[in-house]
């Protein structure tokens, strides 16, 4: 897994995907913290333009322009209609755009119902980045597993779909850098539960097939810790039965019963998403690095809470 | 669980009530939060405890109703759940239960045949590659479809009640504005306007700049392919506005209601409460909110916070007043544990009720559901959740 996790962080381009809910947001994040301390300029960019981005850095709302969060560390809401803007503006004189003032609505107004030119303008602004080496690094906080495949695949069917023109030669490029894995890598985050791990193994298998896209890594979030081992879960059942309880409750007050519960809770939750660990690390090719971040008992958000799993993810790529 | 706010609430309002009365449920809430199994469980418990025909569609790309449900996999036909897996589960339903997945490509296959002026257009519309991307591969299309397949299914008269599973969108709420959105689209004179030059052979001497820059940057191949594709499209806009008006109508009137499915984590809290919102600005029907996966309340009580640092702060001394219970270090490992745990489940409760207080707007029904120990595999499972959304 060493040689893997040391590539895992040569990467240029990461895009951090999930099924909804499994913190996938604070993961990117996390990310982007690690290697900004690491001294790696780094930009990472919230694709879906919900703010729980800005939440993970402790930040007010985040704009297209990239806001400096921590040194080396630069933050960014992706806005395609900037995107589009910002990309005329390359490829064509300017002075032509500005006459064209309703041109940048018209083709916002086509995006929306010829789906594809919003997904690519997202990920060209992204790959340019790494292009232009205006960063070392960039992590995307991309679409949730449901929809990544259509989001990294946008440029192979658009390039299916124009064979001309200056689109055309954008999505040679954006291709090769995308199907190259020392540049390139999906971050798939997933809790110890039925969902998400299906929801992953399934998105390991469509990435593969569909987009050639190299998976960096599954990360296992908010792992249960281990409360027992075998010789204390023996003592613990002991404890657990009514004299043992009233022992328990003789000794440390009637608070006794309420923790003990809290405990067989904590223990079987863990063995049931166990299962769940287990069939990921049983079901990833092995080729797959699989990495674990415990649960963190504390507040939800917020820039602590993202620094305390970059230390963690750290830890887990030494 | 519902306490009184401001306006009286008829006594007992409950899912069960709204399952009762309405046609449609909307279940909605964003990614993770359960949203789907709870659209399962509220179908499930109709089946079971009220009778009729009761459908759950999914719009999920996903296949995760086919996982609770047991079923192998089902595409955009409606299949009934065997009765077989109600009683495997102990139950004897009053009536029927029906699941269907949204197939995105073959909705809009079906749409296209249904408003295409004739067979000429329907083929070119069918074959156009563009077509083919949109729906085949792309998200916002989910939306559109989402609500036409509940608009049509509804119209069938199939079925008592039918509880839909709401897309995940980036936003909870752009599945709603998917048809007027479409609506909009094809009666645009932007649209009229990027397509003009391929009616005509005549294009104006002000939109001349644009058609050259679009064609630099995309193509003429495939300006035209996009062109040809509007203008097919354009035969149907009739059809497509008039259903989306139909579909407006059922989701804005009395037969239909919503179910806003949080967890106590922040982000989802947050996106609930906004969705909350918008709901009531829109006056549409805010049935219930389910706060779902909540720790029991057992972790907050604060006599168990005493003992619970009695133990971890002096485990020695505590094991050994236990007297004989084995090893002394491994009991005194585990008495420390069991005090360590308390205080940390302890936290994640008090943030979770602290995040339940702040919610603002509540409707009259909420219902919390504990975070489940094992996962919903089965009907039986299901039926166990639908408990504590019945309540």
């Amino acid at each position: 897994m060493a040689a893997a996790s040391g590539s895992l962080l040569e990467r240029r381009l990461l895009f951090v995907t999930g099924k909804g809910g499994v913190g996938k947001t604070t993961v990117a994040a996390a990310f982007a913290v690690m290697a900004a301390s690491q001294g790696r300029r780094t930009l990472v960019c919230e694709v879906d333009a919900k703010g729980n981005l800005a939440d993970s850095f402790s930040v007010d709302a985040l704009k297209y322009a990239p806001t400096e969060i921590l040194p080396n560390l630069f933050a960014m809401a992706m806005d395609t209609e900037q995107s589009l803007k910002e990309y005329l503006k390359l490829h064509l004189h300017v002075p032509l755009v500005s006459r064209l003032g309703p041109l940048a609505r018209t083709f916002d107004f086509v995006a929306t119902a010829a789906p594809g030119v919003k997904e690519i303008l997202t990920v060209g602004k992204l790959a340019y980045e790494v292009r232009e080496n205006n960063f070392d690094l960039v992590v995307v906080d991309a679409s949730a597993t449901g929809h990544v495949v259509g989001q990294l695949g946008s440029p192979v069917a658009m390039s299916e779909l124009v064979r001309v023109g200056i689109v055309r030669q954008q999505t040679d490029w954006m291709i090769d850098m995308l199907v190259d894995p020392a540049v390139t890598g999906v971050v798939i985050v997933a809790t110890p539960e039925e969902m998400p791990v299906n929801e992953t193994l399934e998105l390991v298998e469509r990435l593969d097939a569909e987009t050639g896209i190299d998976i960096a890594a599954v990360i296992a979030n908010r792992v249960l810790p281990e409360l027992f081992g075998r010789a204390e879960e023996a003592t613990f059942e002991k404890i657990d039965t009514p004299a043992g309880r009233a022992k328990m409750v003789a000794v440390v007050g009637d608070g006794a019963n309420a923790a003990i519960d809290a405990a067989g809770l904590a223990v079987r939750l863990r063995r049931s998403r166990a299962v769940h660990l287990a069939t990921l690390r049983d079901r990833l090719p092995e080729s797959v690095p699989l990495l674990f971040l415990p649960y963190l008992f504390t507040k939800t958000h917020g820039m602590r809470t993202t620094h305390r799993v970059a230390e963690h993810l750290a830890e887990e790529l030494l | 669980m519902a306490t009184k706010r401001n306006r009286p609430k008829f006594e007992g309002a409950t899912i069960e009530q709204l399952a009762a009365a309405k046609e449609v449920i909307i279940s909605t809430g964003s990614g993770g939060v359960g949203k789907t199994t709870a659209a399962a469980a509220i179908g499930a418990m109709a089946a079971t405890h009220l009778g009729g025909r009761i459908l759950v569609l999914t719009v999920d790309p996903a296949k995760r109703l086919a996982n609770a449900l047991g079923l192998e996999r089902f595409g955009n036909t409606e299949v009934q759940v065997p009765p077989a897996a109600f009683r495997a589960a102990g139950v004897e339903p009053r009536g029927e239960l029906w699941a269907a997945m949204l197939d995105t490509k073959q909705s809009w296959d079906d749409l296209i045949r249904q408003h295409a002026p004739d067979a000429a257009t329907r083929d070119a519309i069918l074959a156009n590659p563009l077509y083919q991307n949109i729906t085949g591969k792309f998200i916002q299309s989910h939306d559109y479809v989402a609500m036409e397949r509940l608009y049509e299914i509804h119209t069938t008269g199939r079925y008592d009640l039918i509880v839909v599973d709401t897309p995940p969108t980036r936003n909870a709420i752009d599945f709603l504005d998917a048809p007027e959105r479409m609506a909009d689209f094809f009666s645009s004179r932007l649209l009229r306007w990027l397509i003009a030059p391929y009616r005509s052979r005549v294009v104006s001497f002000a939109s001349k700049p644009f058609y050259n820059v679009a064609d630099r940057v995309l193509g003429s191949q495939f300006l035209s392919d996009i062109a040809e594709f509007f203008i097919l499209f354009q035969s149907m806009y009739e059809g497509f506005v008039t259903r989306a008006k139909a579909v407006q109508h059922l989701v804005e009137g009395p037969a239909t209601s919503f179910v806003v499915v949080s967890t106590l984590e922040a982000a989802p809290a947050r996106e609930a409460e906004f969705f909350m919102e918008l709901l009531a600005e829109r006056k549409l029907h805010l049935g219930a909110l389910v706060l779902n996966k909540v720790l029991p309340t057992f972790l907050l009580d604060r006599s168990a916070s005493a003992s619970a640092r009695k133990m971890s702060t002096d485990p020695a001394q505590v094991a050994s007043r236990l007297g004989p219970l084995g090893d002394p270090a491994v009991l005194e490992r585990v008495v420390a544990e069991i005090g360590e745990n308390f205080a940390n489940y302890n936290v994640v409760a008090k943030r979770e009720a602290e995040q339940r207080a702040e919610m603002g707007r509540l409707p009259d029904v909420v219902v919390a559901v504990p975070t489940l120990e094992n996962d919903v595999a089965d009907l039986g499972g299901l039926l166990a959740l639908g408990d504590y959304l019945w309540r």
